[in-house]
Protein backbone atom coordinates (compact mmCIF):
# COMPACT_ATOMS: atom_id res chain seq x y z
CA UNK A 1 0.00 0.00 0.00
CA UNK A 2 2.63 2.54 1.08
CA UNK A 3 4.70 1.60 -1.97
CA UNK A 4 1.93 3.03 -4.12
CA UNK A 5 0.87 5.85 -1.83
CA UNK A 6 4.15 7.77 -2.16
CA UNK A 7 4.45 7.79 -5.98
CA UNK A 8 0.80 8.89 -6.20
CA UNK A 9 1.32 11.69 -3.66
CA UNK A 10 4.52 12.80 -5.37
CA UNK A 11 2.79 12.97 -8.75
CA UNK A 12 -0.23 14.84 -7.35
CA UNK A 13 1.96 17.36 -5.55
CA UNK A 14 4.06 17.94 -8.67
CA UNK A 15 0.88 18.67 -10.60
CA UNK A 16 -1.07 20.67 -8.01
CA UNK A 17 1.59 22.42 -5.94
CA UNK A 18 4.25 23.13 -8.55
CA UNK A 19 1.72 23.00 -11.33
CA UNK A 20 3.68 23.20 -14.55
CA UNK A 21 1.27 24.57 -17.12
CA UNK A 22 -1.68 24.77 -14.75
CA UNK A 23 -0.01 27.44 -12.63
CA UNK A 24 0.05 25.26 -9.52
CA UNK A 25 -0.62 26.79 -6.14
CA UNK A 26 0.52 30.28 -7.14
CA UNK A 27 -2.57 31.42 -9.06
CA UNK A 28 -5.13 30.70 -6.31
CA UNK A 29 -2.90 32.47 -3.77
CA UNK A 30 -2.48 35.55 -5.96
CA UNK A 31 -6.23 35.52 -6.55
CA UNK A 32 -6.79 35.36 -2.77
CA UNK A 33 -4.46 38.32 -2.18
CA UNK A 34 -6.13 40.31 -4.98
CA UNK A 35 -9.54 39.88 -3.32
CA UNK A 36 -8.10 40.96 0.03
CA UNK A 37 -6.52 43.97 -1.68
CA UNK A 38 -9.64 45.00 -3.60
CA UNK A 39 -11.99 44.85 -0.62
CA UNK A 40 -10.67 48.00 1.14
CA UNK A 41 -10.94 49.88 -2.16
CA UNK A 42 -14.56 48.79 -2.50
CA UNK A 43 -15.80 49.64 1.02
CA UNK A 44 -13.53 52.63 1.66
CA UNK A 45 -10.79 53.29 4.22
CA UNK A 46 -12.96 52.87 7.30
CA UNK A 47 -10.57 51.04 9.66
CA UNK A 48 -13.12 49.80 12.26
CA UNK A 49 -15.42 48.50 9.51
CA UNK A 50 -12.52 46.73 7.76
CA UNK A 51 -11.31 45.18 10.99
CA UNK A 52 -14.84 43.99 11.82
CA UNK A 53 -15.55 42.44 8.40
CA UNK A 54 -12.00 41.52 7.33
CA UNK A 55 -12.07 38.01 8.79
CA UNK A 56 -15.19 37.18 6.79
CA UNK A 57 -13.58 38.52 3.63
CA UNK A 58 -10.58 36.26 4.17
CA UNK A 59 -12.92 33.28 4.52
CA UNK A 60 -14.86 34.08 1.34
CA UNK A 61 -11.62 34.68 -0.57
CA UNK A 62 -10.25 31.35 0.73
CA UNK A 63 -13.36 29.53 -0.46
CA UNK A 64 -13.12 31.11 -3.93
CA UNK A 65 -9.40 30.33 -4.16
CA UNK A 66 -10.12 26.67 -3.32
CA UNK A 67 -12.54 26.46 -6.26
CA UNK A 68 -10.06 27.69 -8.89
CA UNK A 69 -8.16 24.41 -9.54
CA UNK A 70 -11.36 22.31 -9.51
CA UNK A 71 -11.30 21.29 -13.19
CA UNK A 72 -7.71 20.02 -12.93
CA UNK A 73 -8.35 17.77 -9.93
CA UNK A 74 -9.93 14.61 -11.40
CA UNK A 75 -11.09 14.96 -14.99
CA UNK A 76 -7.69 14.99 -16.77
CA UNK A 77 -6.73 11.68 -15.14
CA UNK A 78 -9.97 10.04 -16.29
CA UNK A 79 -9.44 11.35 -19.84
CA UNK A 80 -5.86 10.04 -19.89
CA UNK A 81 -6.97 6.56 -18.82
CA UNK A 82 -4.94 6.74 -15.61
CA UNK A 83 -7.82 5.66 -13.38
CA UNK A 84 -8.32 2.57 -15.60
CA UNK A 85 -4.64 1.67 -15.35
CA UNK A 86 -4.70 2.12 -11.56
CA UNK A 87 -7.80 -0.07 -11.29
CA UNK A 88 -6.05 -2.84 -13.27
CA UNK A 89 -3.22 -2.73 -10.74
CA UNK A 90 -5.60 -3.04 -7.82
CA UNK A 91 -5.18 0.60 -6.76
CA UNK A 92 -8.66 1.58 -5.64
CA UNK A 93 -10.32 4.83 -6.66
CA UNK A 94 -10.78 5.51 -2.94
CA UNK A 95 -7.01 5.48 -2.34
CA UNK A 96 -6.36 7.76 -5.32
CA UNK A 97 -9.06 10.20 -4.18
CA UNK A 98 -7.72 10.20 -0.59
CA UNK A 99 -4.23 11.00 -1.85
CA UNK A 100 -5.65 13.72 -4.08
CA UNK A 101 -7.49 15.35 -1.15
CA UNK A 102 -4.23 15.43 0.79
CA UNK A 103 -2.30 16.86 -2.18
CA UNK A 104 -5.01 19.42 -2.95
CA UNK A 105 -5.03 20.57 0.67
CA UNK A 106 -1.22 20.81 0.80
CA UNK A 107 -1.29 22.88 -2.39
CA UNK A 108 -3.74 25.51 -1.12
CA UNK A 109 -4.25 25.16 2.67
CA UNK A 110 -0.83 26.04 4.09
CA UNK A 111 -0.05 28.60 1.33
CA UNK A 112 -3.40 30.26 2.07
CA UNK A 113 -2.60 30.41 5.79
CA UNK A 114 0.66 32.15 4.90
CA UNK A 115 -1.08 34.54 2.52
CA UNK A 116 -3.60 35.34 5.27
CA UNK A 117 -0.80 37.21 7.11
CA UNK A 118 -0.39 39.99 4.50
CA UNK A 119 -4.15 39.90 3.88
CA UNK A 120 -4.81 40.51 7.58
CA UNK A 121 -2.43 43.48 7.48
CA UNK A 122 -4.23 44.91 4.45
CA UNK A 123 -7.57 44.60 6.22
CA UNK A 124 -6.27 45.90 9.55
CA UNK A 125 -7.09 42.79 11.58
CA UNK A 126 -5.73 42.72 15.14
CA UNK A 127 -3.59 39.87 16.49
CA UNK A 128 -6.41 37.98 18.23
CA UNK A 129 -8.62 37.99 15.15
CA UNK A 130 -5.70 36.89 12.98
CA UNK A 131 -5.00 33.97 15.31
CA UNK A 132 -8.66 32.92 15.19
CA UNK A 133 -8.67 33.19 11.38
CA UNK A 134 -5.51 31.07 11.12
CA UNK A 135 -6.81 28.35 13.44
CA UNK A 136 -10.13 28.44 11.61
CA UNK A 137 -8.38 28.05 8.24
CA UNK A 138 -6.34 25.16 9.62
CA UNK A 139 -9.55 23.44 10.72
CA UNK A 140 -11.66 24.37 7.71
CA UNK A 141 -9.44 24.11 4.63
CA UNK A 142 -9.07 20.28 4.80
CA UNK A 143 -12.85 20.09 4.53
CA UNK A 144 -12.84 22.50 1.59
CA UNK A 145 -10.17 20.35 -0.10
CA UNK A 146 -12.24 17.17 0.44
CA UNK A 147 -15.33 18.92 -0.88
CA UNK A 148 -13.46 20.23 -3.92
CA UNK A 149 -12.11 16.79 -4.89
CA UNK A 150 -15.50 15.13 -4.33
CA UNK A 151 -17.31 17.66 -6.51
CA UNK A 152 -14.54 17.50 -9.14
CA UNK A 153 -15.04 13.72 -9.32
CA UNK A 154 -18.83 14.10 -9.50
CA UNK A 155 -18.70 16.64 -12.33
CA UNK A 156 -15.88 14.99 -14.31
CA UNK A 157 -16.98 14.34 -17.86
CA UNK A 158 -20.05 16.57 -17.67
CA UNK A 159 -20.35 19.39 -20.15
CA UNK A 160 -19.54 22.64 -18.37
CA UNK A 161 -18.26 20.59 -15.45
CA UNK A 162 -15.92 23.30 -14.18
CA UNK A 163 -18.62 25.95 -13.85
CA UNK A 164 -21.07 23.43 -12.43
CA UNK A 165 -18.43 22.28 -9.94
CA UNK A 166 -17.95 25.78 -8.58
CA UNK A 167 -21.68 26.19 -8.29
CA UNK A 168 -21.99 22.92 -6.35
CA UNK A 169 -19.10 23.58 -3.97
CA UNK A 170 -20.38 26.93 -2.72
CA UNK A 171 -23.64 25.78 -1.08
CA UNK A 172 -21.98 22.69 0.40
CA UNK A 173 -19.19 24.82 1.85
CA UNK A 174 -21.72 26.93 3.77
CA UNK A 175 -21.36 25.03 7.10
CA UNK A 176 -17.55 25.41 7.08
CA UNK A 177 -17.91 29.08 6.15
CA UNK A 178 -20.59 29.87 8.76
CA UNK A 179 -18.71 28.25 11.65
CA UNK A 180 -15.29 29.43 10.45
CA UNK A 181 -16.27 33.06 9.96
CA UNK A 182 -18.63 32.84 12.94
CA UNK A 183 -15.76 31.95 15.25
CA UNK A 184 -14.53 35.53 14.76
CA UNK A 185 -17.69 36.99 16.26
CA UNK A 186 -19.79 35.40 18.95
CA UNK A 187 -18.89 31.78 18.18
CA UNK A 188 -15.37 31.72 19.50
CA UNK A 189 -13.96 28.33 20.40
CA UNK A 190 -17.18 26.45 19.77
CA UNK A 191 -17.23 27.96 16.28
CA UNK A 192 -13.76 26.55 15.63
CA UNK A 193 -14.80 23.16 17.00
CA UNK A 194 -17.82 23.09 14.70
CA UNK A 195 -15.64 24.12 11.72
CA UNK A 196 -13.37 21.18 12.46
CA UNK A 197 -16.39 18.88 12.84
CA UNK A 198 -17.85 19.94 9.47
CA UNK A 199 -14.39 19.51 7.98
CA UNK A 200 -14.03 15.99 9.37
CA UNK A 201 -17.41 14.91 8.01
CA UNK A 202 -16.41 16.12 4.53
CA UNK A 203 -13.03 14.35 4.83
CA UNK A 204 -14.72 11.09 5.85
CA UNK A 205 -17.18 11.17 2.94
CA UNK A 206 -14.79 12.32 0.19
CA UNK A 207 -12.91 9.07 -0.66
CA UNK A 208 -16.09 7.00 -0.93
CA UNK A 209 -18.23 9.56 -2.75
CA UNK A 210 -15.36 10.52 -5.05
CA UNK A 211 -14.37 6.91 -5.72
CA UNK A 212 -17.94 5.94 -6.54
CA UNK A 213 -18.24 8.97 -8.84
CA UNK A 214 -15.09 7.99 -10.77
CA UNK A 215 -16.38 4.44 -11.20
CA UNK A 216 -19.77 5.71 -12.35
CA UNK A 217 -18.12 8.02 -14.89
CA UNK A 218 -16.38 4.99 -16.40
CA UNK A 219 -19.75 3.57 -17.53
CA UNK B 1 3.82 -16.66 -15.69
CA UNK B 2 2.25 -20.12 -15.43
CA UNK B 3 -1.40 -20.50 -14.55
CA UNK B 4 -2.78 -17.52 -16.41
CA UNK B 5 -6.22 -18.13 -17.87
CA UNK B 6 -9.33 -16.43 -19.17
CA UNK B 7 -12.76 -18.06 -19.17
CA UNK B 8 -15.69 -16.24 -20.75
CA UNK B 9 -19.17 -17.81 -20.71
CA UNK B 10 -22.20 -16.65 -22.66
CA UNK B 11 -21.13 -13.01 -22.47
CA UNK B 12 -23.41 -10.23 -23.69
CA UNK B 13 -22.64 -6.53 -23.85
CA UNK B 14 -25.01 -3.59 -23.97
CA UNK B 15 -24.05 0.00 -24.74
CA UNK B 16 -26.85 2.44 -24.06
CA UNK B 17 -30.00 0.62 -25.16
CA UNK B 18 -28.26 -1.34 -27.94
CA UNK B 19 -27.19 -4.95 -27.49
CA UNK B 20 -23.79 -5.21 -29.20
CA UNK B 21 -23.11 -8.94 -28.98
CA UNK B 22 -24.32 -11.97 -27.03
CA UNK B 23 -23.42 -15.60 -26.49
CA UNK B 24 -19.64 -15.12 -26.59
CA UNK B 25 -17.85 -17.99 -24.87
CA UNK B 26 -14.15 -18.70 -25.01
CA UNK B 27 -11.30 -20.26 -23.06
CA UNK B 28 -7.69 -19.12 -23.15
CA UNK B 29 -4.93 -20.93 -21.30
CA UNK B 30 -1.33 -19.88 -20.67
CA UNK B 31 0.57 -19.27 -23.88
CA UNK B 32 -2.49 -18.76 -26.08
CA UNK B 33 -3.46 -15.75 -28.13
CA UNK B 34 -6.76 -14.67 -29.62
CA UNK B 35 -7.61 -11.87 -32.02
CA UNK B 36 -11.10 -10.41 -31.93
CA UNK B 37 -11.98 -9.05 -35.37
CA UNK B 38 -14.89 -7.07 -36.67
CA UNK B 39 -15.88 -3.72 -38.07
CA UNK B 40 -15.92 -0.49 -36.08
CA UNK B 41 -18.48 -0.27 -33.32
CA UNK B 42 -19.15 -3.99 -33.12
CA UNK B 43 -17.96 -4.16 -29.51
CA UNK B 44 -14.31 -5.24 -29.64
CA UNK B 45 -13.15 -2.59 -27.20
CA UNK B 46 -16.16 -3.17 -24.96
CA UNK B 47 -15.30 -6.88 -24.79
CA UNK B 48 -11.75 -6.05 -23.70
CA UNK B 49 -13.01 -3.60 -21.07
CA UNK B 50 -15.39 -6.23 -19.68
CA UNK B 51 -12.53 -8.75 -19.47
CA UNK B 52 -10.45 -6.08 -17.71
CA UNK B 53 -13.25 -5.53 -15.20
CA UNK B 54 -13.59 -1.89 -16.22
CA UNK B 55 -17.09 -2.27 -17.65
CA UNK B 56 -20.02 -4.39 -16.48
CA UNK B 57 -21.19 -7.38 -18.48
CA UNK B 58 -24.86 -7.26 -19.49
CA UNK B 59 -25.08 -11.05 -19.15
CA UNK B 60 -22.67 -13.93 -18.75
CA UNK B 61 -19.51 -14.31 -16.71
CA UNK B 62 -15.83 -13.55 -17.09
CA UNK B 63 -13.19 -15.20 -14.94
CA UNK B 64 -9.48 -14.62 -15.27
CA UNK B 65 -6.36 -15.62 -13.39
CA UNK B 66 -3.26 -13.46 -13.57
CA UNK B 67 -2.52 -9.75 -13.60
CA UNK B 68 -4.08 -7.81 -16.48
CA UNK B 69 -2.29 -5.19 -18.58
CA UNK B 70 -4.23 -2.99 -20.98
CA UNK B 71 -3.09 -0.86 -23.91
CA UNK B 72 -5.84 1.20 -25.53
CA UNK B 73 -6.01 4.48 -27.40
CA UNK B 74 -5.04 6.42 -24.25
CA UNK B 75 -1.38 6.02 -23.33
CA UNK B 76 -1.99 7.00 -19.64
CA UNK B 77 1.16 9.12 -19.60
CA UNK B 78 1.17 12.69 -18.25
CA UNK B 79 1.31 15.00 -21.29
CA UNK B 80 3.22 17.69 -19.38
CA UNK B 81 6.02 15.35 -18.22
CA UNK B 82 8.92 14.14 -20.31
CA UNK B 83 8.59 10.59 -21.58
CA UNK B 84 11.26 9.49 -19.10
CA UNK B 85 9.41 11.12 -16.21
CA UNK B 86 6.04 9.71 -17.23
CA UNK B 87 7.45 6.18 -17.55
CA UNK B 88 9.33 6.59 -14.26
CA UNK B 89 5.97 7.13 -12.50
CA UNK B 90 4.73 3.75 -13.71
CA UNK B 91 8.06 2.15 -12.83
CA UNK B 92 7.56 3.33 -9.23
CA UNK B 93 4.01 1.94 -9.20
CA UNK B 94 4.88 -1.38 -10.85
CA UNK B 95 8.24 -1.76 -9.13
CA UNK B 96 9.71 -3.04 -12.38
CA UNK B 97 12.73 -2.17 -14.43
CA UNK B 98 11.81 -1.56 -18.05
CA UNK B 99 15.03 0.19 -19.10
CA UNK B 100 16.09 -2.64 -21.39
CA UNK B 101 12.86 -2.41 -23.39
CA UNK B 102 13.34 1.26 -24.22
CA UNK B 103 16.13 0.82 -26.75
CA UNK B 104 14.27 -2.00 -28.44
CA UNK B 105 11.13 0.13 -28.74
CA UNK B 106 13.22 3.02 -30.12
CA UNK B 107 12.33 5.25 -27.17
CA UNK B 108 15.75 5.75 -25.59
CA UNK B 109 16.40 8.91 -27.62
CA UNK B 110 12.99 10.39 -26.75
CA UNK B 111 13.21 10.25 -22.95
CA UNK B 112 13.62 14.02 -22.51
CA UNK B 113 10.82 14.92 -24.93
CA UNK B 114 7.51 15.98 -23.31
CA UNK B 115 4.80 13.40 -23.92
CA UNK B 116 2.51 15.98 -25.57
CA UNK B 117 5.06 16.42 -28.40
CA UNK B 118 5.19 12.69 -29.20
CA UNK B 119 3.49 11.37 -32.33
CA UNK B 120 0.66 8.83 -32.24
CA UNK B 121 3.02 5.97 -33.01
CA UNK B 122 5.58 7.09 -30.45
CA UNK B 123 2.88 7.28 -27.75
CA UNK B 124 1.75 3.79 -28.73
CA UNK B 125 5.30 2.49 -28.33
CA UNK B 126 5.55 4.29 -24.98
CA UNK B 127 2.35 2.53 -23.89
CA UNK B 128 3.96 -0.78 -24.87
CA UNK B 129 6.97 0.11 -22.70
CA UNK B 130 4.56 0.75 -19.81
CA UNK B 131 2.90 -2.62 -20.48
CA UNK B 132 6.23 -4.47 -20.54
CA UNK B 133 7.24 -2.82 -17.26
CA UNK B 134 4.01 -4.01 -15.66
CA UNK B 135 4.95 -7.67 -16.29
CA UNK B 136 1.28 -8.72 -16.40
CA UNK B 137 0.36 -12.25 -17.44
CA UNK B 138 -2.64 -11.19 -19.52
CA UNK B 139 -2.23 -8.60 -22.26
CA UNK B 140 -5.32 -6.84 -23.55
CA UNK B 141 -4.34 -4.93 -26.68
CA UNK B 142 -6.99 -2.63 -28.17
CA UNK B 143 -6.05 -1.71 -31.76
CA UNK B 144 -2.33 -2.05 -30.93
CA UNK B 145 -1.22 -1.37 -34.50
CA UNK B 146 -2.98 1.97 -34.99
CA UNK B 147 -0.52 4.66 -35.99
CA UNK B 148 2.51 2.35 -36.06
CA UNK B 149 4.93 2.14 -38.98
CA UNK B 150 5.79 -1.23 -40.53
CA UNK B 151 8.89 -1.64 -38.36
CA UNK B 152 6.93 -0.99 -35.16
CA UNK B 153 4.15 -3.32 -36.35
CA UNK B 154 6.65 -6.16 -36.70
CA UNK B 155 8.12 -5.28 -33.30
CA UNK B 156 4.68 -5.35 -31.62
CA UNK B 157 3.94 -8.72 -33.20
CA UNK B 158 7.29 -10.03 -32.00
CA UNK B 159 6.67 -8.76 -28.45
CA UNK B 160 3.27 -10.47 -28.38
CA UNK B 161 4.83 -13.70 -29.65
CA UNK B 162 7.52 -13.59 -26.94
CA UNK B 163 4.90 -12.84 -24.31
CA UNK B 164 2.85 -15.91 -25.31
CA UNK B 165 5.99 -18.08 -25.59
CA UNK B 166 6.81 -17.27 -21.97
CA UNK B 167 3.38 -18.38 -20.80
CA UNK B 168 1.38 -15.17 -21.13
CA UNK B 169 -2.00 -14.64 -22.74
CA UNK B 170 -2.66 -12.05 -25.44
CA UNK B 171 -6.18 -10.90 -26.28
CA UNK B 172 -6.02 -8.57 -29.24
CA UNK B 173 -8.88 -6.47 -30.58
CA UNK B 174 -8.05 -5.20 -34.03
CA UNK B 175 -9.60 -4.85 -37.47
CA UNK B 176 -6.09 -5.02 -38.96
CA UNK B 177 -4.23 -8.27 -39.64
CA UNK B 178 -1.99 -9.20 -36.70
CA UNK B 179 0.63 -11.82 -37.50
CA UNK B 180 1.11 -14.20 -34.61
CA UNK B 181 1.80 -17.92 -34.97
CA UNK B 182 -0.89 -20.14 -33.47
CA UNK B 183 -3.26 -17.27 -32.79
CA UNK B 184 -6.98 -18.03 -32.84
CA UNK B 185 -9.42 -15.60 -34.44
CA UNK B 186 -12.86 -14.70 -33.13
CA UNK B 187 -15.01 -12.78 -35.64
CA UNK B 188 -17.29 -10.82 -33.33
CA UNK B 189 -19.81 -10.32 -36.14
CA UNK B 190 -20.89 -13.96 -35.62
CA UNK B 191 -22.23 -12.98 -32.21
CA UNK B 192 -23.85 -9.68 -33.15
CA UNK B 193 -27.22 -9.34 -31.51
Amino acid sequence: MSGRFLPLLKRDLARLLLGGRGGGALLPILFFLCVAMLYPFAVGPDAPLLARTGGGVIWVAALLAAILPLDRLVEPDIDLGLFDQWALRGISEELVISVRVLAHWLSFGPPLMLAALPAAALLGLDGDSLLTVEIGLLAGTPGLAALGVTVAALTAGLRGGAALGGLLVIPMAVPVLIFGAGSLGTGGESGLALTAAASLVLLAIAPFAGGAAVRAARG
Amino acid sequence: MQGASIAIDDLACRRGDRLLFRGVSLRLAAGQALQITGSNGIGKSSLLRIVAGLAPAFAGTVASAGAIGLVDERPALDPALTLGGALAFWRQIDGGDDERHLARLGLDSLLDVPVRYLSTGQKKRAALARLLGQRAEIWLLDEPLNGLDSHAVALTEALAAEHCASGGIALIASHQPFALAGMQVLPLADFAA
